[in-house]
């Protein structure tokens, strides 16, 4: 196992809060988008689903590119949050923008089709018992797809960790401000004798990878066990 | 209750349309299978929004086209039992029967919790979690959910149809005791006869999503005599159970009559085919059949090439079925003195 550099650290704890942080914040649109699609039948449906899913077919850099132009400083985005005082552009945050814009497709599949299975006559009972449509949201529809939503939450933070194309773009690769490990794996690979370097933190992505999806996997488990008590 | 309904729905290539006001608080739906009874309850609920018309509810506008109104499902306090129940999966049963209890103000709140837990037998399934709950059980916490949330109208829709025969008897006492104790108008729709006759006073009749009359489930029962191969069913409830010899009797009205198939109950609902029952014109001298009653004839009426003879035996009132000779022979006119012969094996248990 290679020493790893205090930069190589922070890496590691950098792609963890940038993968936290961006799946947190996604959630509450990624569930709002879900219920949408699953539930409404709103004019231009099928265009929002479009745009939801966008980001998983376009190549990440495209993604970037369209982000950087948006949150620029003379993109109108990036206007508003200058004149808040807030730059995003080359910052951590810009790390967990791309984060969220990549991630969000699956979020959002994942919660649709957990949604898409609750049968509609729970949702019409509790209705038809006096609950309002909120009051059905959150009483019957956000408990019955908590499997989904939690699905759907790992499947982003695991694709955060590896999030690229888009971050490079907008956040840069400065080492200790930007830098999440795959960038870092990027940078020692394109440096003569960063090898051995590159290898130990393609180990540790591996590991991490891995063990977001063998907890979700346990997780889920309790998670039924609990439900069929 | 008073529920004046004028509606206008179309489904694909399907269209409903009903024109009626119901008084009266046990109201059947009947029909065969896409006839429109479903899409009837879903618009009454609110579920479903129709094309024009309105409905009306004790002079309350649920639903009216030309006002504009449209009340959602929440605040029409339509209650609706569903075929498969539909319990809360993720609540316990507790949580699921008071789900609509908790949602309503406390003046609204006119059904006595523990009263309706006592009545539907519930007790042991409280802290239970219902997907461990039988389809017997799962239908009462459902129909105790509806209750709870105090509805003026609960609507029915084939509540016991998805139940074995055993189990869909056991659920009608409950259901007669549940609706009288609680002074709550219902509307049940079912495709059989019998759950009908026990459940309801008057009948709407659909067919091919209209509403083709507002008749009594008994009528419906006499007209279905000339096409069921099972004949008119009486529906007996008898009382006062003594056993003997292996054998039952009861007391009907004035009468004994003596069955096969009886149980611990000191009472019950028993069904006889009118094609059980064999009239004679004098006492016959012996015979094997256990019951022989005296009976009057009351009127007669054709079904098909049956004729179905209405005898009233002791203040009770029973259906034979005979073919025309038999009542020329019999001279079976009103008033005319019978003998009705029954077999104790022809009385069927229901509950």
């Amino acid at each position: 196992m290679p020493e790893f550099t205090p930069t190589d650290w922070q890496a590691m704890l950098l792609s963890a809060q940038v993968a936290v942080t961006a799946t947190l914040l996604a959630l509450p649109f990624g569930f709002v988008a879900a219920y949408l699609l699953a539930f409404t039948r709103l004019p231009g449906k099928s265009l929002f689903d479009g745009i939801v899913n966008l980001p998983l077919v376009l190549p990440p850099v495209v993604v970037g590119y369209l982000l950087l132009l948006l949150f620029g400083n003379h993109g109108w985005l990036g206007h508003l949050f200058k004149s808040l005082g807030i730059q995003i552009i080359f910052t951590w945050k810009a790390a967990v923008l791309a984060s969220m814009v990549v991630g969000f497709p699956l979020l959002v599949r994942s919660i649709r089709l957990g949604m898409e299975q609750i049968d509609e006559k729970l949702i019409q009972a509790s209705r038809t018992l006096g609950a309002h449509w909120y009051d059905t949201l959150f009483s019957i529809i956000l408990p019955l797809s908590g499997r989904a939503i939690f699905a759907g939450a790992t499947l982003m933070f695991a694709r955060s960790l590896g999030e690229f194309g888009a971050t490079i773009i907008i956040a840069g690769n400065i080492p200790g401000v930007t830098q999440t490990i795959p960038l870092a794996i990027y940078d020692y690979t394109s440096t003569p004798g960063g090898d051995r370097m590159a290898l130990g933190l393609c180990l540790v992505s591996v590991l991490l990878a891995l063990s977001v999806l063998l907890i979700n996997d346990g997780l889920l488990k309790r998670f039924d066990h609990k439900r069929q008590r | 209750m008073k529920l004046e309904v004028s509606l206008k729905k179309r489904l694909g290539t399907f269209n409903f349309t009903a024109d009626f006001i119901l008084e009266g608080d046990r109201t059947g739906v009947f029909g065969p299978s896409g006839s429109g009874k479903s899409t009837l309850m879903n618009l009454l609920a609110g579920l479903l929004r129709p094309e024009e018309g309105a409905i009306r509810l004790n002079g309350e506008a649920l639903y009216d086209s030309v006002d504009g109104i449209n009340l959602p499902p929440e605040q029409r306090r339509i209650g609706v039992v569903f075929q498969h129940a539909h319990l809360f999966p993720h609540l316990s049963v507790k949580r699921n029967l008071f789900y609509g209890y908790r949602r309503i103000l406390e003046s609204e709140r006119k059904v006595d919790p523990d009263a309706l837990i006592e009545v539907l037998g519930l007790e042991p399934l409280l802290a239970r979690h219902v997907t461990g709950l039988s389809g017997g059980e799962r239908q009462r916490v459902a129909l105790g959910r509806t209750l709870l949330a105090c509805p003026r109208l609960i609507l029915l829709d084939e509540p016991l149809s998805g139940l074995d025969a055993g189990l869909k008897y056991q659920i009608i006492p409950y259901l007669n005791k549940v609706f009288a104790e609680f002074a709550i108008p219902l509307v049940i729709i079912s495709h059989s006869l019998n759950e009908m006759r026990l459940l309801s006073d008057q009948v709407l009749e659909f067919s091919e999503g209209t509403l083709i009359g507002q008749t009594t489930a008994e009528e419906l029962a006499r007209r279905s005599m000339g096409t069921s191969q099972i004949g008119y069913i009486n529906l007996l409830e008898l009382h006062h159970r003594l056993q003997h010899d292996g054998l039952y009797h009861y007391q009907w009205g004035d009468q004994k009559i003596i069955v096969a198939a009886g149980s611990p109950a000191p009472a019950g609902m028993f069904e006889l085919s009118s094609k059980d029952i064999t009239l004679f014109k004098r006492h016959p001298e012996a015979t094997s059949a256990r019951n022989m009653l005296r009976c009057r004839v009351i009127k007669s009426f054709g079904a098909g090439n049956r004729i179905g003879i209405e005898l009233d035996s002791g203040g009770k009132t029973l259906i034979s079925q005979v073919v025309s000779e038999a009542v020329h022979e019999l001279d079976l006119k009103p008033g005319s003195e019978i003998i009705a012969v029954i077999k104790a094996s022809a009385f069927r248990r229901l509950y």
